[in-house]
């Protein structure tokens, strides 16, 4: 079965570089095209349904892909696959000192700025004017430096020394609640899927995401700045396909502790939240409104939402 | 059942730490390590010769060979820092956002891993540390400091509970010869983060990796001025801490010194903090892990030769332990290698100067004085170079002038107690207040203790742990403020 | 902590210190650092052929498979002999280590030399079966001529606390060992924490182990630094109250010569030079010696060596 994404209204205003076009009696070189694959374990595999989605463009990038792609379309298995390999890298990333995991972060960001031009090219690919793409890479990195910098400094803000009543000692601290799943917001694509995906594995979490319906290739190339990035394999997980398949299996998932979902569709934003009450699973749904460009779109609070508070009480004495 | 004998340790069930199977020598390789001839003042971003004219050598307190030749600033080179700091701040670092200030900050913590082993192997030479410590704390720790400290250069509108906070503008760095490059990262890291530009002045006796740390700022193409580094003894620190421009002084170093900057001060406007000497006590309970509080003591004491200001100097054994303990700490030191900084299996490397040397063995002499009764670890010592054999001294009594002043060496004063306000009242009979050690099983215990001490960084069962996250710093006159953090921002901050 | 060695009859069991001694507590996380700093002493040139040399002369050459057959034993034998033919000066290990059954095949195949022939037996790997049938097991070992006993600790008594069933078996094995000396093994990798490694170490010094060993070799983990310098804090405590060495021995997990120096590293920083012999301290390994003895030769040559130019026995 074949179903096509809508390119996006304003492709057509948008038009890159001519294509390349070998000069009289050269010879013309074939390009090879990239295959792209969801991300899960660390590895990047097809769906396992075998299925495929088409994505098309109309702006035309020197050198870039074919215009139309064709991207895994993700299954219920894919998505079991992907909660396994994200609960098995759980204790792992957990387990790390902040620090290791704020040096990943920035090494993630490192990755990014060095293939910023690729992931620039993508976004024009899908839509973007070059200076949004631009701009929108610029701050993804950005983002992604922020996230690095709050890893060992967010259970300073929002730990406790709790002063009780009685000879104990009592601190609440945060801890990470697990799988989380991620339903990416559609647009902007690359900044909206990493100020999602970070402040969760940031908090120490592994996460399994579902790219933009709107732009999935974006979403893929990002993953190979994360393969290359010392992220264990299964802290991120990133899959493409078509949300009203794949969230309700994330919903429904009762290893997936937490789910944060950026839906312009209220009925299916309804039916996750009835979904995760299964396993009272932390069901965050949001119109897919917000303005991730805005200081409201980072911040501390995106880290504590998958956060659990343990408190632990301690005798003072002799 | 064979060769039972020899029952109960009278002296007959000795172990023997000899040479049946010894390590060959395995010095670090240092070929790949440039040291220049001659250093100049790092300015505005430039490398300027000091309008003093004058330099100054810096030695290896292992070999006492020259390792090159080092400005020696004076009022006038501090005053061009200062005025370089304050255009460094005016023109650049005040208008930058803090996302900017933290990606220059990620840069140095990048270069300095980069550089890690170039760096570790200068601060063994000029230091005469070991170069395991070097390599696997001192440089570690000072990257982490910069990587730490670059995440809250955006994220200081959440460290003051919604208050606005301010830079204070240039800050006068002033810091010591025991943790050269460590001390630099903990003073520069914080004020840039929080849009500060800095004057730093290290140690005279250890200048050369604040020098190198000064080319990693170059490089990683800071605004020029933002981090300007001046060498030069106790005047050059003078000028600078009486600086009619700057804005705020952090010294790290002696008590004697700290009151003297905080006297000349008196009456301007200039924040301060300061980090002080100590005398902390490392106190072990008869419930303890001993083998493993044998460890933290020799951690506590012999680390970096006992050159540091939370030294677990004052062993505080509960009596009915005492003997055991004792008997397991000879036979760990007999285990410590002292000899050249460069080898790596070297423990304890050489003493900072010949300064600090004479006044450990003044201390000493003053506690064989006194009565103590004086063991020395069995090692060999070099001809050439400071060294002093690791020591602690039992029957010692609180009054003893080696259980209340500061030694910064590897001496260790052996005290007991019997009860825990016995250890209480003890440990808390100085005027120091930096730090203190808890060895017991029981947590309890541990968090009474605790709460208990007036010190400012309390080890339960461990000891000399330092971490970018956590506040350092001391009570009564180990000093104020803490460095690292969220609380250590405060003393680059003014909050509107 | 003083522990009294007890002589080998029934009626000693009764005071409660032999069986369930007052061990110290161990601090893992200092016990981590520990052993990781010692991870960190830099062996080269002739330190490391001498104590290369020295780990083949501690090796116990372990095959203790379903397929053994005496085939398989008489090569080992003969490696255990003479482990690199071009240089006779290494070796020979200091013994082999077989199930009961092919105690006699290695016993001939070694007769003349002075490499010991180690039998496991206690219904090894487990130690899951009745007394007498373990103590059986143990005499036919010994009059098969095994030289050396190496027992399994009930684990199960141990969890349980019957503290007491545990220190009796190895009092009655070291009893059924005659002249063979015993090594307890505490299957450390069964035990949980490193407090009762501590505290199986005391009871096995004190029912009467002539050395104390971490692992079957059937468990993962195997042996590790970390409850080696454990069992080395408690044969050192015992030495200190009673003159008595006991040896120790890893077993299980050590592949590499790199390996091998640490645990070397670990013994001469915690005990000195007494135990730095294979009469007080063993590695029980299979696949470590081809290890060593490249190391070794990469040390004569000077050329990193490969593994093909070594004897798969």
């Amino acid at each position: 079965m074949k179903t096509k994404t809508k390119t996006n209204g304003h492709v057509a205003a948008v038009r890159g570089p001519a294509p390349l076009i070998a000069p009289p009696g050269a010879r013309a070189r074939v390009t090879v095209n990239r295959a792209y694959k969801m991300f899960v374990g660390g590895a990047f595999v097809r769906s396992e349904s075998g299925r495929y989605f088409q994505v098309k463009t109309g702006a035309i990038v020197r050198g870039a892909d074919p215009d139309v792609l064709n991207m895994p379309r993700g299954s219920r298995k894919d998505v079991r696959d992907a909660v396994l390999a994200a609960k098995n890298a759980e204790s792992g990333w957990a387990g790390r000192t902040a620090f290791n995991r704020a040096q990943i972060l920035y090494r993630l960001a490192e990755m990014m700025e060095s293939r910023r031009d690729e992931l620039a090219t993508s976004l024009v690919r899908a839509g973007a004017s070059p200076e949004e793409a631009s701009r929108e890479v610029e701050a993804s990195i950005d983002r992604c430096v922020y996230y690095a910098g709050f890893a060992d400094k967010f259970h300073a803000l929002v730990a406790s020394s709790n002063p009780v009543a009685g000879p104990h000692f009592g601190f609440s601290v945060p801890e990470p609640m697990g799988v989380v799943g991620v339903v990416a917001p559609s647009r902007p694509a690359l900044l909206g899927l990493v100020s999602t995906v970070l402040p969760v594995i940031c908090g120490g979490n592994t996460c399994v995401a579902l790219a933009s319906d709107a732009d999935p290739r974006t979403a893929l190339v990002w993953t190979e700045c994360v393969a290359t990035s010392d992220m264990p394999g299964g802290v991120v997980n990133v899959l493409t396909g078509h949300a009203k398949e794949i969230a309700p299996v994330l919903a429904r998932h009762r290893e997936v502790m937490a789910i944060d979902a950026w839906l312009s569709d209220g009925k299916l934003r309804a039916s996750l939240e009835q979904d995760g009450a299964d396993n009272v699973k932390r069901t965050k749904t949001h119109d897919d409104t917000a303005d991730w460009y805005a200081r409201g779109g980072e911040g501390v609070t995106f880290i504590e939402r998958f956060l659990e508070t343990k408190t632990v009480w301690h005798p003072v004495g002799i | 059942m064979k060769k039972l004998a020899k029952r109960n340790g009278n002296g007959h069930n000795e172990l023997d730490f000899g040479k049946a199977w010894d390590y060959a020598p395995a010095p670090e390789a240092t070929d790949h390590v440039k040291i220049a001839p001659r250093y100049e003042l790092f300015i505005g971003g430039k490398w300027q010769k000091p309008l003093s004219k004058k330099y100054f050598d810096t030695i290896s307190p292992s070999t006492e060979q020259k390792l090159a030749e080092v400005a020696e600033a004076d009022a006038a080179d501090v005053d061009a820092a200062v005025a370089a700091a304050r255009r460094g701040y005016e023109k650049y670092w005040s208008k930058l956002p803090g996302a900017e200030r933290a990606k220059y900050i990620f840069r140095i913590a990048r270069a300095i891993q980069e550089k890690a082993r170039e760096l570790a192997v200068v601060e063994s030479m000029d230091g005469g540390k070991p170069i395991k410590e070097s390599r696997d704390v001192d440089v570690p720790l000072a990257a982490a400091h910069f990587f730490y400290h670059a995440g809250w250069a955006d994220k200081l509108d959440y460290a003051f509970h919604g208050r606005r906070a301010r830079p204070l503008g240039v800050a006068a760095q002033i810091i010591p010869w025991n943790f050269p490059l460590l001390m630099a990262a903990w003073k520069i890291a914080p004020a840039l983060a929080c849009g500060n530009t800095v004057v730093l002045k290290p140690a005279e006796t250890t200048p050369l990796t604040a020098l190198l740390l000064a080319h990693i700022v170059q490089e990683a193409e800071l605004p020029p001025g933002v981090v300007n580094i001046v060498t030069g003894a106790g005047a050059t620190g003078a000028a600078l801490a009486g600086h009619a421009d700057v804005n705020k002084i952090a010294f790290t170093g002696s008590t004697e010194i700290g009151k003297r900057i905080q006297r000349a001060i008196a009456g301007t406007n200039k924040k301060i903090t300061l980090e002080l000497g100590g005398k902390a006590a490392n106190i072990i309970f008869a419930d303890a892990p001993i083998d493993q509080a044998v460890e933290g003591i020799i951690k506590g004491i012999y680390f970096n030769q006992g050159h540091v200001c939370c030294a677990g100097s004052r062993l505080l054994v509960e009596e009915s332990v005492h003997d055991v303990v004792v008997r397991k700490l000879r036979d760990r030191m007999a285990t410590l290698r002292l000899g050249d900084p460069l080898d790596k299996n070297t423990d304890v490397g050489a003493i900072n100067s010949k300064m600090q040397l004479q006044k450990i063995k003044e201390l000493v002499k003053a506690g064989e004085d006194e009565g103590g009764d004086r063991f020395s670890a069995p090692c060999a010592i070099p001809q050439k170079g400071y060294w002093f054999a690791p020591t602690f001294f039992t029957g010692v009594a609180q009054s003893s002038r080696i259980a209340r002043e500061e030694v910064f060496g590897p001496v260790l004063s052996i005290l007991t107690f019997r009860t825990p306000d016995e250890a209480i009242e003890k440990a808390n009979n100085t005027m120091y207040g930096l730090s203190a050690g808890i060895w017991t099983d029981k947590g309890a215990k541990i968090f009474w203790l605790a709460q208990k001490l007036k010190a400012g960084v309390i080890w339960g069962n461990t000891y000399n742990k330092f971490d970018p996250s956590a506040p350092f710093g001391g009570y009564k006159e180990s000093g104020f403020g803490r460095e690292g953090g969220r609380q250590g921002l405060s003393a680059y901050v003014e909050l509107e | 902590m003083t522990l009294q060695v007890p002589s080998h009859s029934k009626k000693h069991f009764g005071a409660p210190s032999h069986f369930n001694p007052a061990s110290p507590p161990v601090d893992q996380i200092a016990i981590e650092e520990r052993v990781a700093a010692l991870a960190k002493r830099s062996i080269k040139k002739a330190s490391k052929v001498s104590g290369l040399r020295l780990t083949v002369a501690m090796m116990d050459l372990t095959t203790l498979e379903g397929k053994d057959t005496p085939g398989k034993v008489r090569q080992m034998c003969q490696k255990a002999l003479l482990p690199l033919d071009r240089d006779p000066t290494i070796g020979p290990a200091a013994a082999v280590c077989v199930y009961p059954n092919l105690v006699p095949v290695a016993k001939k195949a070694l007769a003349g030399s002075k490499v010991k022939v180690a039998s496991v037996a206690t219904a090894f790997p487990s130690g899951q079966s009745p007394l007498p049938i373990k103590l059986d097991d143990v005499r036919r070992a010994v009059e098969l001529g095994a030289d050396e006993i190496d027992m399994v600790i009930d684990r199960g008594a141990m969890l349980s606390g019957d503290y007491r069933k545990v220190f009796d078996e190895i009092a009655a094995t070291k009893e059924a060992c005659g002249a063979a000396h015993l090594k307890v093994i505490l299957e450390t990798g069964e035990l949980g924490s490193l407090d009762t490694v501590r505290k199986a170490s005391e009871i096995g010094i004190a029912a009467g182990g002539d050395f104390i060993k971490t692992s079957t070799g059937k468990i993962v983990p195997a042996a590790t630094p970390q409850v080696t310098l454990v069992m080395l804090e408690a044969i050192r405590d015992h030495y200190h109250a009673t003159g008595h060495k006991v040896g120790m021995k890893p077993a299980g997990g050590i592949r590499t010569a790199k390996q091998a120096l640490h645990y070397l590293v670990i013994v001469k920083e915690t005990l000195g030079d007494a135990w730095l012999t294979p009469d007080l301290f063993r590695f029980g390994a299979s696949t470590l010696l081809n290890d060593v003895l490249m190391q070794l030769e990469k040390e004569r040559t000077g050329f990193y060596q490969a593994n093909e130019d070594f004897s798969k026995d």
